[in-house]
């Protein structure tokens, strides 16, 4: 047994999910101000997604990821100082299984099940790859262009095989920029947009201005894929990812010319979307967000969620960036601080308004980004032999023929045929089925929702579970 | 062929007979309160007996413990009051599923196993049995130590023996639910969701029911609505002391194939059943809090460490399988654990079923017949005098 079984749970004043941009500033605002605070992250390392391994990477590696990379240093250099101090407890290798709404949180740290009680919980548990479905998605050779960033970040690794990239969002650029700068070859590129829009670009001119930095990072980067003579096709349709156990070849229809290029490997990326599984799973209130496409949580000004105590900062509250991340995440912790002690922060107030200033002017170009990378409906919502969930074999043919009989929604699906219930957690399909049966039922996505996001939101074992505390 | 295709489309006429549709857009014969199996079930019942129905459902159909329940379809261990209904349902309907729906909603006659892990279980395994014949049901059987072993090789060496019912097994709670539906629909009854039932009242010689979207009109009605049942049965002036409460299940990640019976334990509770998926449906008696108002119910997890404790008892090489999702249904649940079947006692044309108490998915079948019974020649061919509603205020009194 456990000799810390019978104590009681571990207890602070916030609790904060995610070390990225936006719980890394959390966590350095929160511990300024003496509050006892808990930081815990899945990985190894502070950073999250964007600032992967920021701690251990290589001046070499740090030339391969851009100068942005290291815009993460000071925020785990702050962390660093607040946990050196003793004012920070920072649990990596940490996953939370479960969060309650009474602010105990079930994690498994190091493998082992622990509970933990606070009086605020910040979520910065950050977003997730948009699904891709095109038929052949699934095959061996298919990955997302963020798994493949991710082997880049953590590991050095990089594809020995010409690579072809599909898709849309900044990510996919990014990263064929750093596998350019790699080394690797990029067999083509692959632009799924409509193509720039360019009449409302004007109209978003003031955005763009005020976000110049977004603006001039994007045309430099779309430079340097220029300058490498990486074969670049728009207009994409049809997209096909074709072979018999793996990937063989890419076939698609370009500005109405089709095209078949033999390839092992091709990533696919049409963007990030909020990661809300959390915030699902704690019923709490979500929005359907038409810029975005996607599922965004309700929060205050003071980014909290309608479940009193818990915010949210971050990708994981809508889509913004590192930046942005992180002056939410100041925002946030902004708000545990008015919430446990309502009167004793002078100048507060103030404060949170400068912040505010500050994220609308990040956010300035997010129409135009928005736009501009905005997935198509024929690579969001796709035609019926498409497989939709992975983990159990979904078509949407399928998910149309349930709508058919009766299943006006993802849970009924979900219950009808497993679409949803594998090991995912519906991650990978749970958009997509949202934007099937709204298509095939003629409802808003609002009006169809979302799945029922239920414990454990990370894999558990029997035995961890049969561990825990009764 | 997909899933959805194995099910027939509910048509809106079908056949030669046209269907007892309800009369007009107010009025039907039938006002059957609740969309999970019971009331679905009566619903195709009725129907086929040309009786018109409409059916009205708070949520969607089979939202609650109907659709999302363990799926055991079990005669073993019912309490005697329940075994005519439970046998009925079994050998008449659930063997011949796809005869009575149209689909067999995933039904395997896999048998089920309730296992004895101590001298103390072996007892009480024997006792029962012998109390069993005694009233002359012989479905439940005993098997020895080495009767077990060849039904579940995988299973821990610990287990002594169990009890056997062969003719048991399991199905697809929403498979059911949506044949269910799609019969009743084939049959003539209308199904409204999203009409949650306020209030109901007796004006004019009918019963008037109104929800948030509209008020409907019939001479009968049949209350179905599992754990918000004792609200009606209340308003029809037949208090019950019905408790409305999460029940929880888990299911693990997809394992080679380990065990064909479902299993239950003699000493403590468990639910187990491996599908043919390969995925591993744990539960057992795990309640939980349930929110009626806000209608669900608040999984906790660290009820379920004791199912994981008994699987990892019974197959230690369990203990490294990921539990993918666990979740919890509402039901209804009354002090004897056995439910409420019949006509209410204070007010003519209103009959109840409800309060199942965790094991209302195997009788589902049945009580729709007992109910059309009732409504059409005022009594029911099975023994349901202990299930009348009015036992708990009786016991009072006495």
């Amino acid at each position: 047994m456990n000799p810390q079984a019978s104590t009681s749970p571990l207890s602070y004043d916030v609790v904060i999910i995610g070390a990225g941009p936006a719980g890394m500033a959390a966590a350095h605002r929160a511990a300024r101000h003496q509050l006892n605070v808990l930081l815990l992250d899945e990985q190894p390392e502070v950073g999250g997604q964007i600032y992967r391994s920021i701690n251990s990477t290589d001046p070499q590696r740090e030339a391969i990821l851009g100068p942005d990379y290291r815009h993460g240093h000071a925020l785990a250099a702050q962390v660093a100082e607040h946990v050196a101090a003793g004012r920070l407890t920072y649990w990596p290798n940490t996953a939370v299984w479960q969060v309650d709404t009474d602010k105990t949180l079930h994690v498994l740290r190091d493998n082992r099940p622990v509970t933990v009680q606070a009086q605020a919980i910040i979520v910065a548990s950050g977003a997730m790859e948009r699904p891709f479905p095109v038929p052949g998605w699934t095959l061996p050779g298919v990955m997302t262009a963020g798994a493949g960033q991710i082997l880049l970040k953590s590991a050095s690794l990089v594809p020995s095989e010409p690579v072809v990239l599909a898709g849309c969002g900044p990510l996919l650029y990014l990263l064929a920029v750093q596998y350019l700068r790699a080394g690797v070859k990029i067999r083509a590129i692959l632009d799924t947009t409509a193509g720039t829009d360019w009449k409302l670009a004007w109209r978003h001119g003031r955005g763009l201005l005020k976000g110049w930095r977004y603006a001039h990072k994007g045309l430099s980067m779309l430079r340097e894929i220029k300058n490498a003579e990486v074969p670049f096709y728009r207009g994409i349709e049809d997209l096909r990812l074709e072979g018999t156990d793996a990937l063989e070849r890419v076939r698609f229809s370009a500005d109405g010319r089709q095209h078949s290029l033999d390839a092992k490997l091709c990533l696919l990326h049409q963007g990030v979307v909020p990661n809300t599984q959390i915030t699902w799973s704690l019923r709490a209130e979500h929005e359907w967000d038409t810029d975005q496409l996607c599922w965004v949580p309700t929060l205050t000004e003071w980014c909290e969620l309608s479940v009193p105590g818990i915010y949210v900062a971050g990708d994981g509250a809508s889509i913004g960036g590192a930046l942005v991340a992180a002056l939410q995440g100041d925002l946030a912790a902004l708000g545990v601080l008015r919430q446990l002690n309502p009167t004793g922060h002078a100048g507060l107030s103030q404060e949170a308004a400068t912040l505010r200033a500050e994220i609308a002017s990040h956010l300035a170009i997010r129409p135009f980004l928005n736009r501009q990378y905005r997935p198509r409906d024929a690579f969001r919502i796709p035609e019926d032999d498409v497989l939709v969930c992975r983990c159990e074999e979904v078509t949407a043919g399928s998910i149309r023929e349930q709508v058919a009989l009766g299943c006006t929604g993802p849970n009924q699906t979900k219950s009808f045929s497993r679409c949803g219930m594998g090991p995912c957690q519906g991650r990978m399909c749970g958009l997509t089925v949202t934007e099937v049966i709204a298509q095939a039922s003629g409802q808003s996505p609002q009006d169809v929702g979302y799945y029922r996001i239920r414990p454990p939101i990370k894999a558990l074992t029997l035995g961890q579970l049969a561990q825990i505390d009764p | 062929m997909t899933l959805a295709a194995r099910f027939t489309r509910p048509a809106r006429a079908q056949g030669n007979r046209p269907p007892a549709r309800p009369a007009s857009a107010r009025s039907s014969d039938v006002i059957i309160v609740g969309g999970g199996l019971q009331g679905l079930s009566s619903a195709v019942h009725l129907a086929r007996r040309g009786v018109s129905v409409r059916l009205l459902e708070a949520e969607y159909c089979g939202r609650h413990s109907s659709g999302v329940n363990a799926g055991g379809v079990r005669t073993l261990g019912r309490h005697v009051a329940e075994i005519p209904l439970s046998l009925a349902a079994r050998d008449r309907i659930w063997h011949h599923m796809e005869e009575f729906a149209g689909h067999d909603g995933g039904f395997v006659p896999s048998g089920q196993l309730q296992v004895c892990e101590t001298d103390a279980d072996v007892a009480a395994a024997k006792a029962r049995i012998a109390e069993l014949e005694a009233l002359g049901y012989t479905h439940e059987t005993w098997a020895d130590q080495a009767t077990v072993r060849e039904l579940v090789p995988s299973m821990s060496h610990h287990v002594l023996g169990g009890i056997w019912v062969k003719d048991d097994g399991y199905a697809y709670p929403y498979h059911v639910v949506t044949a269910f539906r799609a019969s009743a629909e084939r049959a003539g009854a209308e199904i409204l969701e999203q009409q949650r039932v306020t209030r109901l009242w007796h004006e004019a010689g009918v019963w008037h029911v109104q929800t948030q979207r509209g008020t409907y009109e019939a001479p009968i009605v049949i209350n179905t609505a599992g754990a918000w049942a004792g609200e009606l049965a209340e308003q029809v002036g037949d208090p019950v002391p019905l408790l409305a409460d999460g029940l929880m299940l888990m299911v693990t990640q997809r394992v080679a194939p380990f065990v064909e019976p479902v299993l239950g334990a003699m000493g403590r509770p468990l639910s187990f059943k491996q599908y043919a998926n390969g995925t591993v449906v744990i539960g057992g008696s795990l309640r939980c809090e349930a929110d009626p108002v806000g209608r669900h119910a608040i999984v906790d997890m660290a009820t379920m460490r004791n199912s994981a404790i008994t699987v990892t008892d019974l197959f230690p090489h369990l203990r490294n399988m990921q539990v993918v999702r666990a979740w919890a249904g509402v039901e209804g649940f009354l002090p004897d654990q056995i439910p409420v079947i019949g006509p209410s006692v204070a007010s003519p044309g209103v009959f109840h079923a409800f309060g199942f108490s965790a094991h209302g998915f195997e009788l589902s079948p049945i009580i729709g017949e007992i109910m059309a019974d009732l409504v059409e020649h005022g009594e029911s061919r099975l023994p349901i005098h202990p299930f009348r509603v009015n036992r708990f205020t009786q016991q009072e009194n006495t």
